[in-house]
């Protein structure tokens, strides 16, 4: 399969099948702490994305261009959080100068993705698949999107969860993590799926 | 000796990093599969957590603060390094279970956390005896919690047969049976709690914010 061609199986498994937060446990922090309300939930979302499609650019190409020739792939995890950390800065600094609006929407939810579990890890997991650039960054992207869609979702799963009235242990965080269990069951039912549509 | 000791039961116990604090659940979630995996993992993040307690506090009147947390990833993430490749290279069968969650310890909330909040203002021996206290409250809550996925998913315990075939739950092994299992086992824990008299309200995550979210939980503590 050509690059190109690889790139709606890619997106397709990233944002339902292989769902980074539901299916495969990256970035559960995030996934509890922010959605509780929606218009936080959007700007984490907004930000992950950016965020991701960057990193797996810059990553790709640091990994390719500069690490492959000077033979340091074992030092992979330790340059990927560098590279993620600054460029999250700048990143920041950039939006602040040239595009307030977006910096307002997305300015406080952008420190915090540094230590994202799942940003270093669509970053790492690129490489291991041994994607070229066009996949890797539509890696990125979909699991940006996927992280998205998982976090809206389940903001309104917990609107519902407000009004509802569990036990006494399992009020809070452990009626959090069991409709999590569910959300994440609905994710299954996709599974197989890319194979048969795009294989 | 007995601050020490102390030291040591807080984190396995009172401020258990996992069910307690609720700090890096990505990776008990993804790993609890099989007691092996949990294991090791809980070892892993053992040793890195208690050689970057150990190196931060040694440097800790060398870092300057504005540059503090780059420096920590720094640290924590050559450990990390070192522990990628001595799993790789001894364990290959271990290395392919953990995946890419043994690079992730990098970012877990508990070594960064444990770095900022405690490694970074105390003595050597006690920031060793904090890392040591905490890797094994986690890799205790790991351990359990594999344990019971199984044993109910695979009904296996190490590999070996305890349940006959054709009676696990399947599921369990999945992905919604690890967070059933984690929200499960957090309850019983406030149900324990309640039982002792002890009230005890899960913190709902902190956003990702691993270094600043030990801070505001002991902020809301203080408050308390």
């Amino acid at each position: 399969m050509s690059d190109l061609a690889k790139i709606p199986f890619i997106l397709f498994t990233m944002i339902l099948t292989e769902n980074y937060v539901l299916v495969q446990f990256l970035g559960i922090c995030p996934f509890l702490g922010v959605s509780q309300n929606l218009s936080s939930s959007l700007g984490m979302s907004g930000a992950v994305i950016f965020v991701m499609t960057l990193a797996s650019a810059a990553t790709w190409a640091i990994y390719t261009y500069l690490m492959v020739p000077f033979g340091l792939e074992y030092l992979s995890t330790i340059i990927f959080i560098l590279v993620i950390a600054a460029l999250v800065q700048l990143v920041e600094i950039a939006m602040k100068k040239f595009l307030p609006p977006l910096y307002k929407a997305l300015g406080i939810y952008l420190p915090l993705i540094t230590t994202n579990c799942a940003v270093l890890a669509v970053t790492l997991l690129n490489i291991d698949e041994g994607y070229g650039f066009l996949p890797a960054v539509a890696d990125g992207f979909g699991a940006g999107v996927g992280f998205a869609l998982a976090l809206v979702l389940f903001c309104g799963v917990r609107k519902a969860l407000d009004r509802a009235r569990p036990p006494k242990a399992f009020e809070g965080l452990p009626i959090t993590l069991v409709a999590a269990a569910f959300t994440s069951m609905a994710f299954m039912g996709f599974s197989g799926m890319a194979e048969s549509l795009f294989g | 000796m007995k601050r020490k000791l102390d030291i040591l039961k807080n984190g396995l116990f009172k401020e258990n990093p996992v069910l307690i604090l609720v700090l890096g659940c990505c990776s008990v979630l993804a790993v609890s599969v099989t007691v092996l995996g949990g294991l090791g993992m809980g070892i892993a993040l053992t040793f890195v957590l208690v050689c970057s307690n150990v190196v931060i506090s040694l440097l800790r009147k060398v870092i300057p603060d504005k540059v503090r947390i780059p420096c920590y990833i720094v640290i924590i993430a050559a450990f990390v390094t070192l522990v990628e490749m001595i799993v790789k290279a001894f364990l290959p069968a271990l290395y392919e279970s953990l995946g890419v969650f043994l690079s992730l310890i990098v970012v877990n909330c508990i070594v960064l956390g444990r770095a900022e909040m405690f490694a970074s203002k105390n003595t050597v021996g006690d920031s060793f005896f904090d890392g040591l206290g905490m890797g094994l409250g986690y890799t205790m809550v790991i351990t359990g919690i594999s344990i019971v996925r199984e044993l109910l998913g695979s009904g296996t315990l190490f590999g070996l047969r305890i349940i006959p075939e054709g009676f696990q739950i399947g599921i369990i092994t999945q992905p919604p049976g690890g967070f059933f299992t984690f929200g499960c086992a957090m309850a019983i824990l406030v149900a324990a709690m309640a039982k002792k008299g002890k009230k005890f309200v899960p913190p709902v995550g902190c956003g990702g914010d691993c270094a600043g979210c030990g801070a505001a939980c002991q902020e809301k503590e203080a408050v308390k």
